[in-house]
């Protein structure tokens, strides 16, 4: 019975459990005022686990990663910044990050899923059956996630500088890291996803030297752009030139910008080889 | 002869002031000639002393009432304290009453700072001090443990140990909100007076190790920082140095202003990105309050550090109907399996032989810790060493 589901009711089972955690969190911060750490931690693990199955039978299905149509680019995205919350969000005493990703988690995968028009089509052979392209597409995504982490971990310290400057500590404030952790981490994931995505574009470079003409160059700029301007926050940021509060609204700024950049670099693609198929059940 | 056998007497911070405590506090030689005076009471089979800075207390399962007298007596002779006036603060309580008030205070309940943890220590510490003297049995050997698992289950069912309720920790609790850990920061501390003293201590105690005293006068500076194990720098030094900083505290008397903004942001211009954190605790004010306004500069002063206190002492106030709740049903429980084995001590007629000897074993149960299967299950051995 397992085996005749869906991608899309794996990714809907998904994209539930991820908005269990986001009201299982709620919940728990209004009752105690405290978040659901190992809960929450759960259901998102639950979720992605399920996500995990729903891309990997569309992957299957499409022979390559799944980054045909906007829905794939925000599932993958999404998945991409819960991989990375596993794995830091056990390390750091963070356990508010776990509600912030279940709530951005959720977003992406509902909205995603939500907007038909998102999955009517998607590009077949997008990649051209080239594996480099598939890996520059796969990195470019997942630094998208790192970003996606970054901008949360930004906007708690944000929260947290607020909380230390109008001296409200009480309630789920007391529950956020320490404006020093919070910075830290901000720095290193800038760093990884700046590295990401570097090597997206490094990877990418090499295909697009062969025949320029096969990506578009908005595309290409934007991209670039999006690249250029991260790392020049970080080395502002290395430079001490750009910190605390300016820091954090630089990276909510860029990822914000960053998403919506998404858009226009999946639209670039209409104009590209690969024809546009209906996408599968 | 009732289940009462089981008593509590004492005296408290609730009735008896600091003076009177002062009086009535047991240096160890007291202790040990009290504990050989108690041991040679026949009615008396099993006792433990707690003897902390807010109260002295003993507890005791006799095979009459008049124990409980007899311990205050010998009490008062030994402290030479008027039996009168004892008797008008002393605080004395039997059966279910004193296992209730056991547990409370086990679980800070009935501490001036309310909710605080060291108690919980010192009773520990209380009942291994009486359990090496032999002079616990199976009651009070349940009682204590079944104490400790109730102080335990109090902290961490309700919010009773949550925030802090001195100035001093909450200024510490906040660095730790900036900084996360203390073992780097480096903190300065401007005034050698009490108040800077006891804040600079309570940064020691959670972990701070580069500390640094000023103060108006060099040698007071001086004589601090050599007590607390930190540095001395010259008073003139503080702006021109505040950027070596982490955190400031500042507790002169000074009339005027000791840190400006001028400084406060050529400081930040010299510092990395690490913040700083201004604790302002003299009055006047030693710090320009529009330091606050520089990005990555926190300023609290005394008035905000007070009020954290206060909401932290208020929250904790209203956990303690939760916490009463807990501890009752934890008396009763408690009570009602150790109210038959007090009835039975104390139906047990006293011999000659019991004159003069240590408290006697009963039903197989000696002085030592429980460690039967039974007494596991019920209670279980706790370990002695301080928490």
């Amino acid at each position: 019975m397992l085996a005749e589901l869906t991608d899309r009711t794996w990714l809907w089972a998904a994209a539930g459990l991820y908005l269990a955690g986001f009201v299982q969190g709620t919940f728990s911060l209004l009752r105690s005022g405290r978040p659901a750490g190992v809960a929450t931690y759960t259901l998102i693990a639950a979720g992605y686990a399920l996500q995990l199955i729903g891309l990997g039978i569309r992957g299957r299905s499409v022979g390559g990663c799944p980054l045909g149509n906007t829905l794939e680019i925000f599932q993958f995205t999404a998945w991409s910044a819960v991989t990375l919350y596993l794995v830091v969000g056990v390390t750091f005493r963070a356990s508010l990050l776990g509600y912030f990703t279940s709530c951005l988690s959720a977003a992406l995968t509902l909205v995603s899923l939500a907007i038909p028009a998102w999955d009517v089509t998607r590009r077949s052979n997008v990649f051209g059956g080239n594996p480099w392209i598939e890996l520059h597409a796969a990195l470019a995504l997942f630094s998208y996630g790192v970003f996606a982490l970054l901008a949360l971990t930004s906007l708690m310290f944000l929260l947290r500088n607020y909380s230390l400057k109008k001296k409200h500590l009480g309630g789920w404030f007391s529950f956020l890291p320490s404006i020093i952790d919070l910075d830290q981490i901000g720095v290193r994931l800038l760093g990884a996803g700046v590295t990401i995505l570097a090597a997206a574009l490094a990877v990418g470079s090499v295909y697009w030297l062969r025949d320029t003409s096969v990506v578009n160059s908005a595309k290409l700029l934007v991209t670039v752009a999006v690249w250029f301007a991260y790392a020049a926050v970080f080395g502002l940021r290395l430079g001490e030139r750009l910190l605390a509060g300016r820091f954090a609204w630089a990276c909510l700024g860029l990822f914000a910008a960053a998403l919506l950049s998404l858009g226009p670099v999946d639209q670039s693609r209409h104009a590209a080889p690969p024809a546009a198929t209906k996408a599968h059940a | 002869m009732s289940a009462d056998g089981f008593f509590v007497i004492g005296a408290t911070h609730h009735r008896a002031p600091l003076a009177v405590r002062e009086k009535l506090s047991l240096s160890a030689e007291a202790a040990a000639a009290l504990h050989a005076e108690f041991t040679s009471m026949a009615a008396l089979k099993e006792f433990a002393v707690l003897n902390t800075c807010n109260r002295v207390e003993f507890y005791g399962v006799a095979t009459n009432a008049d124990a409980a007298a007899a311990v205050s007596a010998a009490f008062c002779a030994r402290q030479q304290f008027d039996a009168a006036e004892f008797a008008k603060i002393c605080l004395s309580l039997r059966g279910r009453d004193a296992v209730q008030h056991l547990l409370e205070v086990s679980a800070g309940l009935d501490s001036q700072m309310l909710g605080e943890t060291e108690v919980f220590g010192q009773v520990k510490e209380a009942y291994a001090a009486a359990q090496a003297r032999g002079s616990t049995g199976p009651v009070l050997n349940r009682v204590f443990q079944k104490g400790f698992q109730a102080a335990k289950h109090v902290r961490s069912h309700t919010a009773i140990t949550e925030g802090q309720v001195s100035v001093a920790n909450v200024a510490v609790d906040l660095a730790l909100t900036i900084f996360g850990s203390l073992k780097e920061a480096r903190i300065l501390l401007l005034g050698a007076g009490d108040i800077g003293e006891k804040t600079a201590k309570a940064f020691q105690s959670r972990g701070a190790a580069a500390l640094t005293v000023a103060s108006r006068r060099f040698e007071r500076a001086m004589e601090l920082a050599t007590a607390l194990g930190a540095s001395a720098m010259p008073f003139e030094q503080r702006e021109a140095r505040l950027a070596e900083f982490d955190v400031v505290v500042c507790a002169t008397s000074a009339p005027d202003l000791v840190v400006s903004l001028a400084a406060t942001r050529a400081a930040m211009h010299k510092r990395s990105a690490r913040p700083l954190f201004f604790i302002d605790q003299a009055l006047p004010r030693d710090i320009d309050a529009a330091v606050a306004e520089i990005d990555n500069v926190f300023l609290y002063n005394l008035d905000d550090l007070a009020k954290i206190a206060e909401q932290n002492r208020a929250a904790r106030e209203a956990e303690i109907v939760k916490c009463r709740a807990i501890v009752t049903e934890k008396a009763d429980a408690l009570w009602r399996h150790v109210a038959p084995q007090v009835a039975a001590l104390a139906n047990r007629m006293p011999t000659a032989a019991d004159g003069m000897h240590p408290p006697t074993p009963v039903a197989g149960e000696g002085t030592r810790p429980p460690t039967t299967e039974k007494d596991t299950a019920d209670g279980g051995a706790v370990p002695t060493s301080r928490s």
